[in-house]
């Protein structure tokens, strides 16, 4: 009873602290509001808008055909150059395609010589370059068929495929984009705030102040936990239910109540997180650049920027221990498929008893912490 | 009331400091209300006063360090209100600011806090040399001057300081508070230096605010405030006898307005009986050591209920770790402390309710104002919240705090807030208060209060009271007191015992004496240090300084001031210097390792509902695929749901029944491929495997099949770059961009905002040296610290991850120089703009995670983007170093192919620093 009823003045204390910095409070607005919107609109996670370019020695109403095949949302307008241009802009990066239609190519395909196009591709542009292949094979084929007038090869074959993309049927990418940037901006407000506010106390002299009135470490620490978390918590669902669901207009398929709770939970994990590593670290500055690394290693290991799906077997078994990892995937599974509770059990576990090992190992180094020397 | 010019002014006087109609304020308080002054050249001037009359402004204002608000103010001819008048008088003068070493640099030695301040001030080598070896005889620091200032005593601290201001030989020295918290024995030493320095130099004008009358007859010069209104301005003589009275002291009091009289009558001590029981205090045999240092040794005192236990001793004697250890923060390394004959155990809740405790430093909170910081301290003693509010009210009354009950503590003065940290400890009436230097920097009527506070509590409710000090007259109303002297008990004792047992005329010279026997004890085992020898490295920078220091008239000179301290501190910090090259390794290892768009082992599942060798071949076609990996089949269209829904499978095939029938029939039927579309990229991907696999089965069941030949065409695709097209070749140049964009600016992102909430910026303030040379200072070492990380993020990606490096080393090192620069200074322009630590940290954060992982092209291609993100991407520099190191790793290019990307990043260096430079004010408001 004792140690909520100082847990709660230890939150007042700790709201008004936050409150007072108008600064910080801007960066979160920020992060939630534009951060979000900055990235689902301007991120493309497929092949979209790709730079293309043709040389084409040919001249005939085949090459401009296919030319003029190469079409948005896919391609960007395809850009007619000579060998050379080509060449430089791909070493510049404005070209990731370029198209090298041969001469006579026309007159070959009505002879039935099957003449080649060579295609060059930028594979350092891993994201596009492999779709975009098959994309623009399918394309320039299709365009030489019709030209022939003669059936496509798919209708062909003698059956149909009639693929269905569940959940996200266009695949939009600001569906996909925008909930994984609140996520990140979870990870990094919940490092960076609880234990930027540790080590403050600490500087100030505030913590050891406290620890000579009856207050526990762990009141301190819960308590900074439970407000920082609950001032991200309110912005990160401000953030879906505005930004996301109502200005973006993406549909959130599952239960909002359950995410929620999830992100309460990973709240937990990733605060208590920020605490472990204030206690090891003495100073702010050390602080800062020890943060980095932990939330840059956790956001590009979480699956919001690459799947997990295609990481190294070794890896993808060490990552599903990670916290973040484990809330993407969960996410994923009730924002996009409205998994329900069953469906995420195992994240979900994996959440709580990370954030506890965490929140043990900086209890018990909270006293240690201060007898430091500075 | 106002100050009078003086009477008796000699013929043509040097031009002294005249101050008209100065007012100041801070939000709604004023500190200074027009006040009017004329002070003389060649004398020493004393500034009394209590605390928060605005003392510690009007000295910042004389400095320089604070904008004029309105009024003029003229320093030894200058006018304060102009900027480049100011800049030609700063070199003239020195600032020393309240509050023990505020200006030092606590991990730089003796030697080099020094050296740092010669250098600002454009001293040559050998001048430097010579000066500051002359000030560390004079101050009797010669033995020490490599050790690191944060582990020496107050004392010698404010001794350092003295010699930083002292060392380019200023015509005007402004001591704000120098001896606060300062003991007998050094604050004797400090005044005879100041006496002699002054002797060598009879033209110096030395101002000091103090909070020691005694200390304020000692200069000729006096003037006296009260409430932002200067009482009187004369010569220190004339005062006495106008007042007359024999003692400033006397003489203050005699000045204020009557209703600010103090109440006759001093302090009446009744004197202390034992109430019996066990002791409240008990310490036996304390030995607190922090590594090698020991910090108390064998200490043991024994404190009597309700006792008045006074504890002396210079700064960092061991008095704050001994009462740390008895409030149970510190464990003890050996010995025992008991509480009410109970030991001390961390953690017991029992014990801690039965003591108030108040630190050295003011540990409430800044952002709570003064009674809500009361109302928090007194229900966290879990005192019910209808009683704490009253006990909070009356608190404020009896400690006098009403007038300030709703402004936050950083506004107030000193003093103030240490009564505010009094009334906080004794909020739960407490059995034991443990007071760390209650009263430094406390005026005199405001200390009496204090203590008569203490002697009512010790005296009616027998609260034991164990206090720090420095006073003497405070040590004098203790009951006992124990003299301490690096970490060991010189002596206890009644206050008389000890002043016989010396022969001492005064406690005050029995404790000097005392220090004395026991330095004289310890100085016998020091060596005196050979004069400081600089180093061969040393040598070197400092003659390549000298030689670049000719260019643009001394320019350079100081921004190696800043720079050299900067990196020094650096060097000394190994923690922050392995974090810093070892962070950027790691995120390069991990993310270069792992991060893959390569999509292989799709789980899939199948609901089969033909059954046939036909359905069974088609469904062989996925199990050959390596992109495929086969799950176990699902029964009904309700487990299919599932399986996808619980992301048990990403893709499933849905094959109907009569499929091969139906298609011997060239019926065509449909087969349902169902996708898992929550990660759109995967989702492409899959569908085009499908597709693939699908057309691959289609092949092999003949007939009426398209035939390889049958198409028009042939499209060769050739992967440039990348013709493995391996994830790891294509993503660690991007990994390292944004290892070197996310580190080096978190660098000097706490620069700036960091020496804000320390202090220490006020060396900025009151030196010649510009904003552009204190930046440029403080980002040099970080830009070299940067460069050698980018060396080791190439030389791990070539050796350790294998990715071979095809173009010019030479055209990417100048990109990663450059884009470091950008880095280290938008960290900067962070560190100038934001108000705190966290917000620096969160929003170098976040300004730069976004940026460089969606818009730089980390992941995807820059060129792809549009709009407001391509804006987004161009106007920040990883965009462009992007290029640079794609091109060099991936593209085998070279120099000239990146004029462009070159002249981006150092268009980005170059105004980051400049806008930084426009933030960054040179003067506190």
């Amino acid at each position: 009873m004792r140690w909520l009823v100082n847990v709660g003045l230890l939150c007042g204390k700790e709201l008004r602290s936050l409150v007072h910095d108008r600064v910080l409070l801007g960066l979160i607005v920020f992060a939630f509001t534009a951060g979000v919107l900055l990235v689902a609109n301007g991120v493309k996670v497929e092949v979209s808008n790709a730079t293309i370019a043709f040389i084409d020695e040919d001249h005939s109403a085949l090459s401009r055909r296919m030319r003029d095949a190469v079409l948005p949302p896919y391609f960007k307008a395809a850009v007619l150059v000579d060998r050379a241009q080509a060449l430089q802009g791909m070493d510049r990066g404005d070209y990731i395609f370029v198209v090298d239609i041969p001469p006579r190519f026309e007159a070959d395909v009505l002879a039935g010589r099957t003449p080649a196009v060579q295609l060059r591709v930028d594979a350092t542009a891993m994201t596009q370059a492999g779709l975009g292949t098959e994309y623009l094979n399918e394309i320039l084929l299709a365009e030489v068929d019709d030209m022939l007038h003669a059936p496509a090869v798919v209708e062909q074959i003698p059956f149909q495929a009639a693929s269905r993309i569940r959940f996200n049927p266009n695949s939009e990418s600001s569906w996909f984009t925008s909930v994984m940037q609140i996520v990140t901006n979870i990870t990094i407000l919940s490092i960076v705030l609880v234990g930027a506010a540790v080590i403050r106390e600490r500087e100030h002299g505030t913590l050891e102040h406290l620890l000579v009135m009856p207050v526990s470490a762990s009141e301190i620490a819960v308590a900074k936990i439970v407000t920082n978390g609950l001032v991200i918590f309110v912005g990160a669902m401000l953030s879906l239910w505005l930004v996301v669901h109502v200005w973006l207009g993406v549909p959130l398929a599952g239960s909002v109540t359950l995410f929620g709770a999830c992100a309460l939970l990973y709240l937990f994990s990733a605060t208590a997180l920020g605490i472990m590593l204030a206690t090891v670290a003495p100073t702010m500055p050390q602080f800062g650049l020890l943060v980095v690394p932990v939330y840059a290693v956790a956001y590009l290991l979480s699956g919001a920027a690459t799947p997990v799906e295609s990481m190294p077997r070794l890896m993808q078994v060490v990552v599903r221990f990670l916290p973040t990892t484990q809330f993407v995937n969960l996410s994923q599974a009730i924002l996009y498929r409205g998994a329900g509770l069953g469906a995420i059990m195992l994240p979900l576990l994996t959440v709580t008893v990370t954030g506890i090992v965490f929140l043990a190992f900086a209890l018990s180094r909270f006293r240690s912490m201060l007898a430091r020397q500075e | 009331m106002t100050g009078q010019a003086p009477h008796n002014a000699r013929s043509a006087p040097p031009p002294g400091i005249a101050i008209t109609g100065v007012t100041h304020r801070y939000g709604a308080v004023t500190a200074l209300d027009d006040v009017t002054l004329d002070l003389p050249a060649g004398t020493t001037i004393g500034l009394v006063g209590p605390d928060g009359v605005g003392k510690s402004t009007l000295l910042g204002l004389i400095a320089g360090v604070r904008r004029l608000q309105s009024g003029t103010v003229r320093v030894l001819g200058a006018d304060m209100g102009d900027r480049h008048a100011r800049e030609g008088f700063l070199p003239r003068t020195a600032f020393m600011p309240q509050g023990l070493g505020r200006n030092l640099y606590p991990t730089l030695s003796v030697w080099e806090n020094i050296d740092f301040f010669a250098r600002l001030f454009g001293m040559d080598a050998r001048a430097r040399d010579a000066r500051i070896q002359r000030l560390l005889d004079a101050t009797g620091l010669a033995p020490f001057p490599d050790r690191a200032a944060g582990h020496l005593s107050g004392g010698m601290k404010q001794k350092v300081s003295l010699c930083c201001a002292l060392v380019h030989d200023p015509d005007l020295l402004i001591l704000d508070e120098p001896t606060t918290g300062v003991d007998p024995l050094s604050r004797q030493q400090f005044w005879t230096l100041v006496d002699q320095l002054r002797a060598e130099r009879p033209s110096m004008t030395v101002i000091v605010s103090t909070a020691y009358m005694e200390e304020a007859e000692r200069f000729s010069w006096l003037v006296a405030m009260d409430s932002g209104r200067v009482l009187v301005s004369d010569r220190t003589q004339h005062v006495l006898e106008r007042t007359h009275t024999k003692s400033l002291e006397e003489a203050y009091i005699a000045l204020l307005p009557a209703g600010r009289r103090p109440q006759e009558g001093g302090l009446a001590i009744p004197p202390y009986t034992n109430p019996g029981g066990p002791p409240a205090i008990e310490a036996r045999h304390l030995t607190r050591r922090f590594g090698s240092f020991t910090a108390v040794s064998d200490v043991s005192f024994t404190i009597s209920r309700g006792e008045i236990f006074g504890f002396l001793g210079s700064n960092g004697c061991g008095k704050s770790t001994t009462m740390k250890m008895l409030t149970g923060l510190l464990d003890v390394t050996s010995g025992t402390a008991e509480l009410f004959g109970e030991q001390i155990t961390a953690g017991d809740m029992k014990t801690r309710m039965r003591i108030g405790y108040m630190s050295q430093a003011f540990s409430l909170y800044e952002e709570l104002t003064v009674r809500q910081n009361l109302m928090l301290q007194a229900r966290l003693y879990r005192i019910p919240a209808a009683k704490a509010a009253r006990m909070v009210e009356q608190s404020l009354d009896s400690f006098e705090l009403r007038d300030c009950a709703d402004v936050s503590p950083v506004a107030l003065p000193l003093g103030i807030r240490q009564r505010l940290q009094l009334a906080a400890a004794c909020i739960n009436n407490p059995e034991i208060l443990i007071l760390d230097e209650p009263t430094s920097g406390v005026d005199p009527a405001a200390r009496d209060m204090f203590w008569c506070h203490l002697i009512r509590l010790s005296r009616e409710g027998h609260v034991t009271i164990f206090v720090s000090t420095h006073f003497m007259n405070e040590a004098a109303r203790c009951d006992r007191i124990s003299l301490m002297h690096r970490g060991h008990v010189l002596a206890v004792g009644t206050p008389a015992e000890l002043v016989k047992k010396r022969g001492a005329p005064t406690l005050e010279a029995a404790f000097i004496a005392y220090l004395q026997d026991a330095e004289a004890a310890t100085d016998a085992q020091v060596h005196p240090a050979p004069p400081h020898a600089p180093t061969r490295w040393h040598a070197l920078v400092t003659r390549l300084a000298a030689r670049f220091g000719g260019v643009g008239g001394g320019w350079l000179p100081r921004a190696w001031a800043f720079a050299r301290r900067e990196a020094v501190e650096l060097l000394r910090d190994r923690l922050r210097l392995t974090f810093a090259l070892v962070g950027p390794l790691i995120l390069l290892v991990v993310a270069a390792s792992s991060i893959s768009f390569d999509v292989e082992g799709v789980g899939f599942t199948v609901l089969d509902h033909d059954r046939t060798t036909i359905s069974r071949d088609l469904i062989d076609g996925f199990r050959g695929s390596a992109y495929f990996h086969e799950l176990a089949p699902v029964a009904d269209a309700d487990a299919l749901d599932r399986a996808i829904r619980n992301g048990h499978a990403q893709m499933a095939l849905d094959i109907p029944a009569g499929f091969a029938r139906d298609m011997e029939a060239g019926r065509r039927p449909e087969i349902g491929v169902i996708i898992d579309g929550a990660v759109p990229f995967l989702a492409a991907n899959v569908r085009a495997y499908a597709t693939g696999v699908l057309a691959g089965y289609a092949t092999t069941l003949g007939r009426e099949l398209p035939r390889q030949a049958a198409l028009p065409i042939t499209v060769e695709p050739r992967f440039s770059y990348n013709q493995e097209f391996r994830s790891i070749y294509a993503m660690t140049p991007g990994v390292i961009m944004l290892a070197l964009i996310l580190i080096p600016t978190m660098l000097t992102a706490l620069g700036v905002v960091r020496e804000k909430e320390v202090g220490s910026i006020v060396n900025l303030y009151a030196s010649p040296a510009s904003v552009g040379q204190y930046l440029m200072g403080k980002q040099a070492p970080y830009v070299a610290l940067a460069t050698l990380s980018y060396f080791m993020l190439v030389l791990v990606a070539v050796v350790v991850l294998g990715v071979p490096l095809k173009g010019s080393l030479l055209a990417l090192t100048i990109g990663g120089v450059l884009f470091v620069l950008s880095a280290t200074g938008l960290g900067l322009l962070i560190s100038t703009f934001v108000s705190s630590q966290v917000a620096a940290i969160f929003g170098t954060s976040i300004l730069c995670l976004i940026p460089a992982v969606n818009f730089s092209g980390l992941l995807y291609p820059a060129s792809t983007l549009t709009g407001a993100s391509r804006l987004v991407g161009l106007g920040f520099p990883a965009a462009w170093y992007q290029l640079i190191s794609l091109g060099c790793f991936t593209k085998g290019l070279g120099t000239g192919s990146f004029w462009l990307m070159y002249l981006m990043l150092g268009l980005f260096a170059a105004s980051y620093m400049l806008a930084a430079r426009l933030l960054l004010k040179k003067q506190e408001a």
